[in-house]
């Protein structure tokens, strides 16, 4: 696997030399405000009436569930930008590749955005997989990439900027919000991938500054459907709550098992940190009534942003269709993104990014505002209550928006963390 | 005690799930020598079978119910169709039925994509099956899994009576033991075929019902199976119903024991080496089905 990687690698350094030339002897031949300034990266074409951008996003294979929806509400941004005069000018052209939820394809179809589309900025990817394969095309092209998906942290890109949350902006708030509560003996069950592992990896930190306990800390393969030894070993642990990091389909499995085992929300509440709306409804309401979610956006989040947001995508897409955490983000990361261009006055990568800090916007989860130094945004946690209805309440929120620490300098007990 | 007991029937439970999926796998690859890799698309077939069937019956029970004779009908019908297109002519080249049957699962694959949606789908389980029966100290016993026991030892006596005590049966043993002589014997061995194909694929689909209680509904839910199925049959004697019954359980007992002292992934590595190691040992499996002929 590893030396495949590291063939891509090579293969893709010998493209992107070709790809560069290629784009460089383009942009000779026009004329019009030609803008990237160092000629090493790609340059975005914004000589016509309209800007291209380009969405990175899986709509075929298992991760389209997720990313499908991101999608429509990043078109839904972009549609929205034009009918209200578009950005300095020009009407957004939205180009759309599919990654097909294969991280290689991911790192080719960003590629062919940059150097083919010549793309002013791309929205897109869900998994971590595939955000660590598309990081060193955005870097080696100087061309931003707007990710909107909360992530494990633990990471700075110059070209990447972070709109969903990061760890101290999720998961230090449920464990906060937990040992509030007196749940103070903890179960993990996650998947076994880099964010499950990484996400416990800080929790077990946490857990031991805050005299806390984990009872027990268990893996499932991806895609895996045997939940019932899992379910056991958490029903006689002791544990007083599950914090759960599953995800995907494997979430239905585990659920079902542990509803059949006789465990409620009453006797040992799971928090859950990658099921939203979405998730919520395809799972069963009758198997997650009650349990609880981190995130920093509900579809009842209140607020006049947020109305107008449900509607807009309610409207576009069906009225049985709910909106999700990663999906504001995206929505919100196309208007920050033309907040950045306008401040900047140009669509040059450079300026736009000198232009990012301090960006305000109020968005559907509340007042974001961007951070330059870490290219995250402030964002307000918020834990919530799975309804009847499927819809997720809100038992509790930070107060105002946290700001975003990716590498958890803040925090004394995770000094050891890399 | 209380964990060994809970754990046990964990085992015993996923035991269970093994040999439904593994039954008809014993009449199709034990019974007739055929590697039947489309064996987990009727698995799906029948999974997507019992999703339909809720979307069209209201009342969670009664379309479980319904779903189990009509996903062992269309699956079977699909098996048949199936063995009377393809593995007909194929029967005296084992190998070649492995690749064939494989393209015809991508293609069910691709066909269940087209009609379903590339997202997995749930059903809805009846609220009887979602409780579970306290039987004291501590133990549970959820009624799903009770259910999925249940189905899996009716399957087995239903399969067991029909090959034991009907002309269909006798006519099925006679040709697994010698075709040739069965054919000269006045038995049509080409009905027999697809009958048994009917028969096997149509248990695939009875397992699929079950399959949706357990978890998610995909294109792929069947292949996440096929590996497990396989090694049931080849562990327990090929053509050898009692050997799947017992390695069925013996497997899922293991994997629940040793998953409970370790973890999941290492638990399945775990039981692979034991397998491989018994395969060692006994190549033929735990049971061999003694015949005539020389091969």
């Amino acid at each position: 696997m590893s030396g495949f990687s590291i063939s891509r690698r090579g293969l893709l350094a010998g493209m992107s030399a070709v790809g560069a030339s290629a784009a460089l002897s383009a942009c000779g031949a026009k004329t019009g405000d030609s803008t990237s300034t160092d000629g090493s990266g790609a340059k975005a074409d914004t000589s016509g009436s309209t800007v291209k951008v380009g969405l990175l996003n899986s709509l075929s294979g298992t991760m389209a569930i997720s990313e499908v929806t991101v999608h429509n509400s990043l078109l839904l941004a972009i549609k929205e930008i034009n009918a209200a005069g578009g950005v300095l000018g020009k009407k957004l052209k939205a180009i759309s590749q599919d990654g097909a939820s294969d991280w290689p394809t991911f790192a080719e179809k960003a590629e062919a955005l940059i150097t083919d589309d010549k793309v002013a900025a791309t929205f897109g990817c869900w998994t971590s997989a595939s955000r660590k394969a598309v990081k060193p095309v955005f870097e080696r092209y100087k061309s931003p990439l707007f990710y909107p998906v909360q992530y494990e942290g633990l990471e700075q890109s110059p070209y990447i900027f972070y709109i969903g949350a990061t760890t101290n902006q999720q998961i230090v708030p449920a464990l906060d919000y937990l040992k509030k509560q007196g749940l103070t003996k903890l179960y993990l069950v996650g998947s076994d991938y880099v964010f499950p592992r990484t996400a416990n990896k800080i929790i077990r930190a946490y857990v031991k500054a805050n005299g806390m306990q984990v009872m027990g800390e268990d893996y499932a393969p991806l895609g895996s459907t045997e939940f019932g030894t899992i379910v056991n070993k958490v029903k006689d642990s002791g544990a007083d709550a599950v914090f759960n990091t599953l995800n995907g389909d494997s979430n239905v499995a585990f659920f079902k098992e542990y509803k059949s085992s006789g465990l409620t929300a009453k006797s040992m509440p799971v928090l859950s940190v990658s099921i939203a709306e979405e998730e919520v409804k395809s799972i069963g309401t009758q198997y997650l009534q009650d349990q609880l979610t981190a995130w920093n956006y509900y579809e009842t989040t209140p607020g006049a942003a947020n109305t107008k947001f449900v509607a807009a995508y309610q409207a576009a897409y069906g009225k049985d269709k709910p909106t999700s955490d990663p999906m504001e983000a995206a929505y919100i990361s196309v208007y920050l993104w033309k907040e950045m261009v306008e401040k900047a006055g140009s669509f040059d990568v450079a300026k736009v990014k000198a232009a990012a800090d301090g960006i305000i916007l109020d968005a559907p989860e509340g007042k974001v505002t961007v951070d330059g130094a870490t290219q995250h945004v402030y964002k307000t946690a918020r834990i919530g209550k799975v309804g009847a209805d499927g819809l997720i309440t809100e038992v509790w929120n930070s107060g105002k928006p946290i700001k975003p620490d990716p590498y958890l300098k803040g925090y004394s007990w995770a000094s050891g963390l890399s | 005690m209380t964990v060994i007991l809970n754990q046990s029937f964990t085992g015993i439970s996923i035991g269970a799930v093994l040999l439904l999926i593994a039954l008809g796998l014993t009449l199709t690859f034990g019974q007739m020598g055929v590697i039947n890799m489309a064996h987990g698309e009727f698995i799906m077939t029948g999974a997507y079978t019992t999703y339909v069937l809720q979307k069209s019956i209201s009342g969670a029970g009664i379309s479980l119910l319904v779903a189990l004779p009509v996903a062992f009908l269309v699956a079977g019908a699909m098996g048949a169709l199936l063995e009377w297109l393809l593995i007909r002519r194929l029967y005296t080249r084992p190998l070649d039925t492995l690749l064939v049957t494989w393209g015809v699962s991508l293609m069910l694959q691709q066909l269940a994509r087209d009609i379903f949606g590339a997202p997995n789908v749930q059903t809805r389980a009846p609220d009887l099956l979602t409780g579970n029966i306290s039987v004291g100290g501590g133990i549970t016993l959820a009624n799903s899994r009770l259910f999925i026991l249940g189905l899996a030892l009716l399957c087995v006596l239903a399969l067991t009576l029909i090959l034991r005590l009907t002309p269909l049966g006798r006519r099925i043993r006679a040709v697994v033991q010698n075709r040739d002589l069965a054919e000269v014997s006045g038995i049509a061995t080409g009905q027999v075929d697809r009958l048994t194909f009917f028969i096997g694929s149509g248990l695939a689909g009875v397992a699929g019902v079950a399959l949706t209680l357990v978890g998610p509904i995909g294109p792929t839910t069947g292949t996440n199976y096929i590996v497990d199925a396989f090694l049931v049959v080849v562990v327990g004697g090929i053509g050898q119903l009692k050997g799947s019954v017992i390695t069925a359980f013996v497997l899922g007992v293991l994997q629940s024991v040793l998953e409970y002292s370790t973890t999941v992934s290492v638990a399945k590595v775990m039981v692979l080496v034991a397998i491989v190691a018994f395969l060692q040992w006994r190549p033929q499996g735990l049971y061999t089905l003694r015949t005539r002929s020389l091969a």
